[in-house]
């Protein structure tokens, strides 16, 4: 039996294919319980989920307490937005003092790069990454593969065009990791300003022709991430001029081709409201689609919590059934 | 007879499979005259097959289609949380499998269907996902094979064969929808799987 390590999930790195259609699978399995009369199971009864945010967010936050609630865990959400204090030091005072109550999972938000790691390190918990500055948003990935074959009924060769703002994007980071794992068609499509030098190191190919979104059977929009971007530094030569050449419209889209977007949504500039608003959108499809698979996270942390055993036990034994 | 290390033994073959749910069939038929208010509830994953048999069964007996539901117990198991190998015996599920429950549970004679009734902890996760459908009437349970060795205060109501087993022996149940053969074999504790979380369809 190998080195038993405590199990987190900091960015797509930390899964392997298995473990990803493992947990698609899982959160598929919860469908069926978001949508009974009763919408909760009693698997994580008892157990602790601190949810400590020090970004705003909407549906990230909303679904990581709902998610944990449907499992029946106890939630503590954190929200530490705005601190001045030394981000470490205060990072890790709270991390420390979170880490008294015991918590089974703690799933943080932080604007700095590493945080998540960080917080592995400083507490006793498992650790889910809900986005850790312009770096890893593992859950963001996983939810839009389960949304792109719950609309296409496949992952494999699925051909993805994410367009925008790839240079400070978290999402862009995970899903070219996540979807090239999972064995989809990756091109990246923008301004040559916003897209990060030697990304083709990832098996991505870059298009700086907005035309390259044709080929595409989803457009993955990303968002201008205004806040992300240092006061002076010219990405982009005027929003208006961005969407104008960039912005995902009607008429930029062929019938058949899908839509994606994390959200928030700046419409008007990366997307047109009328596509926002469109059949093609899939964009409350990733939102359903975040409870059931943040549910299937919390849920996979839980039931194969260490990382050694867990790897002997697949080698051992393809399959194994309940007693 | 307790078997020894990595030998295995036919407890029951295709045909005595094939009798065994038969009678299960007729039991429940004898014991429910008003039979449009039963529904056969497997348990993931060879509950469910075990299930459309007997349904099959009373069908050509009595000409009523019983509905067949199927529960995954995954999310209501007692053992979330819990270091690997802790417990196990109510082992590790890779995949996890819909619960499909059609037919209204409310005030309806629910019974359970599953193959091997060992501890009853799997049973009892099943019972409490029902009720999160609905209040059954009843709830009864119909297993294949009992092979004894109960930790919870759950008895089947319907049962196939009586396995007497050491502890450290597996039952090992094979059906054609899952496995491709249909039988139930006693394999020895020196079974490759015997120190680690069961092997597909043992218990």
């Amino acid at each position: 039996m190998g080195i038993a390590t405590r199990r987190h999930l900091l960015g797509m790195g930390d899964l392997d294919p298995a473990d990803v259609e493992r947990i698609l699978e899982t959160a598929a399995g919860f469908e069926d319980v978001v949508e009974r009369d009763v919408k909760k199971v009693p698997t994580l009864r008892g157990r602790t989920v601190v949810n400590l945010f020090y970004e705003s967010s909407t549906r990230t936050s909303s679904s990581f307490e709902l998610a944990a609630k449907r499992l029946s865990a106890d939630t503590v959400s954190v929200k530490a937005a705005g601190s001045s204090v030394d981000k470490g030091e205060s990072l890790k005072d709270t991390i420390r003092t979170l880490n008294a109550y015991r918590p089974n999972i703690i799933v943080i938000r932080h604007p700095h790069i590493g945080a998540a790691q960080l917080t592995a390190r400083w507490s006793d918990a498992h650790v889910v990454n809900a986005g850790d500055g312009k770096h890893q948003h593992p859950t963001q990935c996983l939810l839009d593969l389960y949304a792109i074959r719950k609309r296409l009924g496949r992952l494999r060769d699925v051909k993805v065009a994410i367009v925008g703002d790839v240079l400070h994007s978290r999402v862009a980071r995970s899903n070219i990791e996540g979807f090239r794992m999972m064995g989809l068609d990756v091109t990246l499509v923008g301004p040559p300003a916003l897209i990060p030098p030697g990304i083709e190191a990832t098996g991505a190919r870059v298009a700086d022709d907005p035309a390259a979104m044709a080929e595409a059977d989803v457009v993955y929009v990303l968002r201008m991430q205004h806040e992300r971007m240092e006061p002076g530094q010219n990405f982009v030569p005027t929003l208006r001029e961005y969407a104008r050449v960039w912005g995902v419209s009607g008429r930029r889209l062929r019938p058949g081709q899908i839509v994606m977007h994390p959200g928030p949504m700046n419409r008007g500039v990366e997307i047109a409201p009328d596509v926002a608003d469109s059949g093609a959108s899939l964009v409350e499809h990733q939102v359903e689609a975040g409870l059931v698979v943040r549910m299937a996270v919390l849920y996979d942390l839980m039931t194969r919590p260490t990382i050694g055993e867990v790897i002997d036990l697949r080698e051992r034994t393809g399959e194994w059934g309940a007693a | 007879m307790p078997v020894s290390a990595s030998e295995s033994r036919v407890l029951l073959d295709a045909d005595q499979i094939r009798r065994t749910l038969a009678r299960i069939g007729s039991e429940i038929v004898e014991r429910h005259p008003d039979l449009d208010r039963v529904h056969l509830v497997g348990i993931r994953s060879r509950g469910v097959p075990l299930a459309e048999r007997i349904r099959d069964r009373i069908l050509e007996t009595t000409g009523l289609a019983v509905p067949v539901g199927a529960v995954d117990i995954s999310f209501y198991r007692d053992d979330v949380g819990l270091r690997p190998g802790a417990d196990d015996r109510i082992a590790d599920h890779p995949v996890v499998g819909e619960t499909v429950l059609d037919a209204p549970v409310e005030d309806a004679v629910i019974v359970l269907v599953d193959d091997v009734l060992y501890t009853g902890r799997t049973v009892r996760a099943a019972i409490d996902a029902v009720f999160d459908y609905g209040r059954p009437a009843v709830v009864q349970l119909a297993v294949l094979a009992d092979r004894g060795h109960r930790e919870l205060p759950i008895r089947a109501d319907f049962v196939g064969k009586n396995l007497p087993t050491q502890e450290t022996e597996r039952v090992r149940v094979r059906l054609v929808e899952t496995d491709g053969v249909d039988e139930v074999l006693l394999v020895g504790a020196g079974d490759d799987t015997g120190d680690f979380p069961l092997g597909a369809g043992e218990a």
